[in-house]
């Protein structure tokens, strides 16, 4: 019984969700911390991509699937060498699992000082939930 | 097996060379951990040093979302000390996190450079969210070549 119990088949994990494709060209991609908040109206997202300005951002929208794709030139200063490094330079991707509430067609993104800031409006309809009864015997 | 000395200083020799071999693994040992120690508070922004000989270095950082204004940059002697602080997130009873990575607060950071640097001429830039120091190496301390003369 007890080796049952401890058995580590039975344990919930959490997904990995893991890249299908791979890319092309050869660059690191960074993961960017955000913040994400909710307000009554909306849903915020706010990212760091250092190094990355309005035209290199690109963000898309596909299935309820939004992804920050933003590209990181490496700036070198010239003529200098890099003696030593504590960062890497790189591009940034995240995806994001948007639900049915958002509307979709009004999202408005800006970038400031390498900070993205992303703002989902959530949509006037609510969706329709379907309430579950105990069945009776 | 069985170790033989004939002599006794080929056995200082010997010790000699252990201990050298053992300060190298020391050494090494010592500045691997240096590089890859986890970044506390103390360590923010993590910098990149860009050198060229002669002419002096230039450190980036990555710190993005600063107001300029909240950046302070001292150079005394041969030190350069980076200070600021982040913008606490929005705070409002009316909203509710999901999720917070992005730190903030306030940061100091102080590093030794590796000569003197002409004060007067140092420079900083902010460019999306990337800081930018110039520090070019002050004229008195640049190496000084010597000529030979043929007689």
């Amino acid at each position: 019984m007890t080796e049952q119990l401890s058995n580590p088949e039975t344990q919930k994990q959490e997904i990995v969700e893991q890249e299908q494709t791979e890319r092309t060209r050869e660059s690191r991609m960074y993961v960017p911390r955000v913040d994400i908040y909710e307000s009554d109206d909306a849903i915020h997202i706010l990212a760091d991509i250092p190094g990355a300005d309005e035209n290199s951002i690109d963000i898309t929208l596909e299935k309820n699937v939004l992804t920050i794709d933003a590209e990181v030139q490496a700036e070198k200063p010239q003529d200098y060498s890099l003696m030593y490094a504590e960062y890497g330079i790189g591009g940034f991707r995240r995806k994001f699992n948007l639900s049915n509430e958002i509307d979709q067609e009004k999202i408005v993104a800006e970038v400031k000082d390498g900070v993205l800031k992303l703002v989902l409006p959530k949509s006037e309809k609510v969706t329709q939930k379907i309430s579950v009864k105990a069945a009776k015997e | 097996m069985i170790y033989r000395r004939t002599s006794s200083p080929s056995l200082w020799e010997e010790m000699d060379k252990l201990q050298r071999e053992m300060n190298r693994m020391f050494d090494s040992a010592f500045t691997n951990r240096l590089i890859d120690r986890p970044i506390n508070s103390h360590d923010f922004p993590a910098m990149n040093v860009w050198t060229k000989a002669d002419a002096g270095q230039v450190i980036t950082a990555e710190i993005p979302g600063m107001n300029v204004d909240d950046l302070d940059i001292k150079v005394v002697g041969e030190t350069l000390t980076i200070s600021g602080s982040r913008q606490a997130p929005v705070d409002d009873e009316n909203i509710r996190y999901h999720r917070q990575e992005r730190g903030y607060g306030s940061f100091t950071r102080t590093i030794q450079l590796p000569f003197a640097i002409e004060v007067d001429k140092v420079e900083a830039n902010y460019e999306k969210g990337v800081l930018k120091i110039w520090l070019p190496r002050a004229e008195s301390d640049k190496p000084r070549k010597i000529t030979v003369k043929a007689i």
